[in-house]
């Protein structure tokens, strides 16, 4: 527990759970799949970027972990229904090992850039923290992978993904704009208020 | 939900923890299996292992049907760079490490996975870990899977009611906002319960 975040480990293990259960919701969205059906599109790289804008790092990264845990166990809840421990044999192991980091990045950054004093959520710094950590760090895991699990070199594996790289920016920015919506709809996110040098002597 | 099919099978009856601990051994083994005699091995191993667990061919297909797509197109390129040697080995061993994970998962109730995850987490204590902790945690998220999707359907509702059109932000802000809501009555329903203590 950091000094600065309240201790409520309920509400914090019902925030993980929930974000998950959003992370399984969002794989039911249709994905396309150009590039053999086996690395698609979908609209879940956009739920770890959420989960570390709205929950931060901690929380996102752990909310991520704890979706991943959930697919190993045996439910069908990556994109296109695909699921248990042989999703994590296959070639896109880079990019579900990229949702926790990612989460983690989105969420540190987001916390320290893009959240206003007073809840406020900016959008165009939201985008930018979410191209770097949604975006860029996902691909710098997941080619590697790729190439490892499937044999090829590095620069075929990232020809490979490039086609994947338009979508993913425009999910970045949908991600932004929903983050700002939900930060202006339910206060009570972003970084915990540090507390006060007064508080501080006290204890 | 889930994976699993239930059954009475050799495979079936390994308990949980044995067979994680020998997916594991597969795929470390693999790295050193990776010949053309290794990769037959494991695929009749793999082949083995679904036959004797009886996994319906249907959902096995739907669970490997994106990866078989994956699996042909890479073949074709390997075949095609460096030779149909090379394609063999790294083609199948991909298939058959899938193949083997997939069985598990098939042969294997999430609570059984559940339970070992929770006892393998027990020394992980000393570290500030608390298996339980973990246990409940999986639980809940189990359980919030089906609460957003049962939300999803009332945000649509509510949507549709309003005339509004498919628009993704009008969708996902409520059906977030509502999720987090959610979160917060379960937060209250655990530190009633003590979780906070």
């Amino acid at each position: 527990m950091t000094p600065t975040s309240p201790a409520r480990p309920a509400r914090d293990l019902a925030l993980v759970a929930t974000m998950a259960g959003l992370m399984a919701a969002l794989g039911l969205v249709p994905a396309i799949a150009p590039f053999g059906g086996a690395v698609p599109i979908t609209a879940q790289s956009m739920g770890a970027m959420l989960a570390g804008a709205l929950l931060g790092p901690r929380l996102g990264s752990a909310s991520m972990a704890l979706f991943l845990g959930l697919v190993a166990l045996g439910l069908p809840l990556l994109s296109g229904g695909r699921g248990g421990l042989g999703a994590f044999a296959g070639p896109s192991i880079g990019y579900l090992v990229g949702f926790v980091a990612g989460a983690f990045v989105v969420g540190w950054l987001t916390h320290r850039l893009a959240v206003r004093p007073g809840g406020r959520y900016v959008l165009a710094t939201g985008i930018v923290v979410n191209v770097v950590g949604g975006v860029a760090l996902l691909y710098l895991l997941g080619v590697p992978a790729t190439a490892w699990r499937a044999d090829l070199s590095l620069g075929t594996a990232t020809v490979a993904a490039l086609a994947f790289v338009p979508g993913d920016l425009i999910k970045a920015v949908v991600a932004a704009v929903i983050a700002r919506g939900v930060y202006a709809a339910y206060p009570g996110l972003g970084p915990a208020p540090r507390p006060r040098p007064r508080a501080a002597a006290d204890a | 939900m889930g994976l699993f099919h239930p059954g009475t099978s050799l495979v079936h009856r390994v308990p949980a923890g044995v067979k994680l601990a020998a997916l594991c051994a597969a795929g470390i083994g693999s790295v050193f299996a990776a010949t053309p005699v290794g990769v037959s091995a494991y695929l009749a191993a793999a082949v083995l292992v679904l036959v004797v667990a009886r996994v319906p061919g249907r959902a096995l297909v739907r669970q490997l049907r994106p990866v078989l797509v994956f699996v042909v197109v890479l073949a074709v390129f390997h075949a095609l760079v460096s030779g149909p040697g090379r394609a063999y080995v790294v083609v199948g061993m991909l298939l058959a490490l899938v193949l083997l994970a997939t069985a598990l998962t098939m042969t294997t109730p999430t609570s059984a996975l559940v339970d070992v995850v929770v006892r393998v987490a027990g020394p992980l204590r000393r570290v500030g870990v608390d298996p339980e902790r973990l246990g409940l945690l999986l639980a809940l998220g189990l359980r919030a899977i089906p609460v957003v999707l049962g939300l999803a359907g009332e945000v649509r509702d509510a949507q549709r009611a309003r005339g509004l059109g498919a628009s993704p932000r009008a969708f996902a802000v409520p059906l977030i906002v509502r999720s987090l809501r959610h979160a917060d009555r379960v937060g209250e329903a655990l530190a009633a319960r003590g979780i906070d203590d």
